[in-house]
């Protein structure tokens, strides 16, 4: 469904971002993991076309989408949920919601998406997309938009961070019903071990690198046995 | 260009015919084209100058006035007074508003003096909203003077826009509040082509426990202007509160001047004043929704002055 084929990104510096990357995806779940500042937001950017690659390809079900706009990937198929969602003055959760499902959505449609994500319709679906909300429940709207969505491939970057008081299990029963009616792939960047955990491919981003991709059962006991240490500190001495 | 009154009507209204119940008053090329009075509600023309006054007895309760003005000729330039009168205790909305369509080359301007005198613990709604089109050359001008008192305890709020075709506009606000009284506004303005835009706000918090807030949302296209200024004077124990929020495109200018006066030791007042471009996430995000990036500029657009 997804490859990237050797993809580097090269910011202003000549800092590399991403080095050489490649990889496949046609998984139900793939989680993408690694420290900070590994790359892993880098390259959910690229798969949504808002950066291009400095080198390398990137194929959605073996079209060359490289140079493909934001538009034109998001109408081939493919969401993207932010890691910070951004604010709207005067544009509601329903528009919003209508946006994303490209028609007018009904408010027991709205209701339905809203209340997976653990919100009450009544209190959201007229209110502003604006700064009287909070950051939790900007990232429950940004995953109910992906649902309203329902494209082949979707993304979310970091979908967990700042929605504490709303279970894992919700969030992971949205993912698996977006994959029961989409039957596509999710890709999730996330460091939960539980999100790891229901994942049937993990891949870890290092330094720009993919330094490890596989089976949760191959990846994860390597992963919590290690600490992203600084390649500098050893400790101690 | 096709042209019917019932269109431009509705575009300032949203109605195409006057409701049943409810007092109107329909000027059109400057002549009375239609009037409905209620037994609370009277609207008298004036002797001495061009206008009406209107009357709205104290105590009544969810009623409406509509007095829209169309222009179509072009080059026909008018100055309005109207007074309303609004007894205590009364409950009405008004809506104003007015719509020009320029078939020539002449300029057409439609200038409102209105002045509101609400009563005691009287509830008003005001809105207005402002339109033009052309079809040649001809300018479209309108200049809106609102004068407000608001007695103790009154509440007005105004929710005034001037949606587009609009080529010059000095847009004046005044209000004097009493003790406990309230005023709320909401303008909103977009201007394109060379057009200009002027608001100015002076609101005198005279009155003991008296409010207001002034906010003010634009958005300014291709090489127009807009100029934003507003006064709230704090002369009692009272809250103020102004705030201007602009969205500039293209070569477009917008300069915001919001001043507050404190004359009083419990004056409480705040302004605020924010203009810039789109934020460019917000283009991101709603093209990854499908949107082009022109389609997604007019959602914010819309959504921004809605």
């Amino acid at each position: 469904m997804l490859e990237f084929r050797n993809v580097s990104y090269t910011v202003e510096g000549n800092i590399d971002i991403l080095k050489d990357v490649s990889f496949t995806i046609n998984e139900r779940f793939v989680a993408v993991t690694g420290p900070n500042g590994s790359g892993k937001s880098t390259i959910a950017k690229l798969i949504a076309g808002i950066i291009t690659p400095t080198s390398g390809q990137i194929f959605f079900n073996g079209e060359d989408i490289t140079d493909m706009s934001i538009t034109d990937r998001s109408k081939a198929g493919i969401s993207y949920a932010f890691q910070q969602p951004v604010r709207f003055k005067g544009i509601t959760v329903r528009d919003l919601i209508s946006l994303a499902a490209g028609k007018d959505v009904t408010k027991s449609q709205v209701c339905q998406y809203l209340s997976a994500v653990g919100l009450c319709a009544n209190d959201y679906i007229n209110r502003e997309v604006n700064a009287s909300l909070s950051g939790g429940e900007l990232k429950r709207i940004e995953i109910a938009m992906t649902m309203a969505r329902g494209t082949q491939l979707t993304v979310f970057d970091e979908p967990e961070a700042g929605i504490d008081l709303w279970s894992f299990n919700n969030l992971i029963k949205v993912f698996e019903e977006m994959h029961e009616k989409n039957n596509g792939s999710i890709i999730i960047i996330s460091h939960q071990e539980k999100i790891l955990n229901i994942a049937d491919k993990i891949l870890v981003i290092a330094d720009g690198k993919v330094t490890s991709e596989g089976k949760k059962d191959e990846i994860l006991p390597g992963l919590l046995n290690s600490s992203y240490n600084c390649k500098f500190f050893k400790g101690g001495n | 260009m096709e042209f019917t009154t019932e269109d431009l009507l509705e575009q300032i209204t949203g109605i195409r015919a006057f409701p049943e119940d409810g007092a109107y008053n329909f000027r059109l090329d400057s002549q009375g084209a239609g009037r409905k009075v209620t037994e609370n509600i009277d609207i008298v023309t004036k002797t001495d100058r061009s206008g009406i006054d209107i009357y709205i007895k104290a105590d009544t309760k969810k009623e409406t006035v509509h007095i829209p003005v169309i222009i179509s000729q072009s080059g026909l330039q008018e100055t309005v007074f109207n007074d309303f009168y609004i007894g205590d205790n009364a409950d009405v909305t008004i809506m104003a508003g007015c719509g020009i369509h320029n078939c020539g080359n002449g300029t057409s301007a439609h200038s409102g003096i209105h002045t509101f005198y609400v009563g005691k613990n009287a509830h008003v709604k005001y809105i207005e909203k402002h339109y033009g089109e052309t079809e040649s050359s001809g300018k479209n001008v309108m200049n809106p003077t609102t004068v407000v008192y608001i007695a103790d305890g009154g509440y007005m709020e105004m929710d005034t826009v001037q949606i587009k075709g609009v080529d010059d506009t000095t847009r004046k606000t005044t209000a004097t509040l009493a003790d406990n009284a309230t005023l709320v506004v909401y303008e909103k303005i977009m201007t394109h082509n060379d057009q200009q835009a002027k608001t100015e706000f002076v609101v005198e918090l005279n009155g003991e426990n008296s409010g207001t807030h002034v906010v003010s949302r634009s958005v300014a296209k291709d090489n127009s202007y807009q100029l934003f200024l507003s006064n709230v004077k704090g002369n009692n124990k009272c809250s103020g509160h102004t705030e201007c929020d602009a969205i500039v495109m293209d070569n477009a200018k917008v300069s915001a001047i919001p001043e507050i006066s404190a004359n009083h030791i419990d004056a409480s007042l705040i302004h605020e004043a924010a203009i810039g471009k789109i934020a460019g996430e917000q283009l991101t995000k709603l093209m990854t929704l499908g949107l082009t990036e022109k389609e997604a500029e007019e959602q914010i657009i819309n959504g921004f002055l809605k």
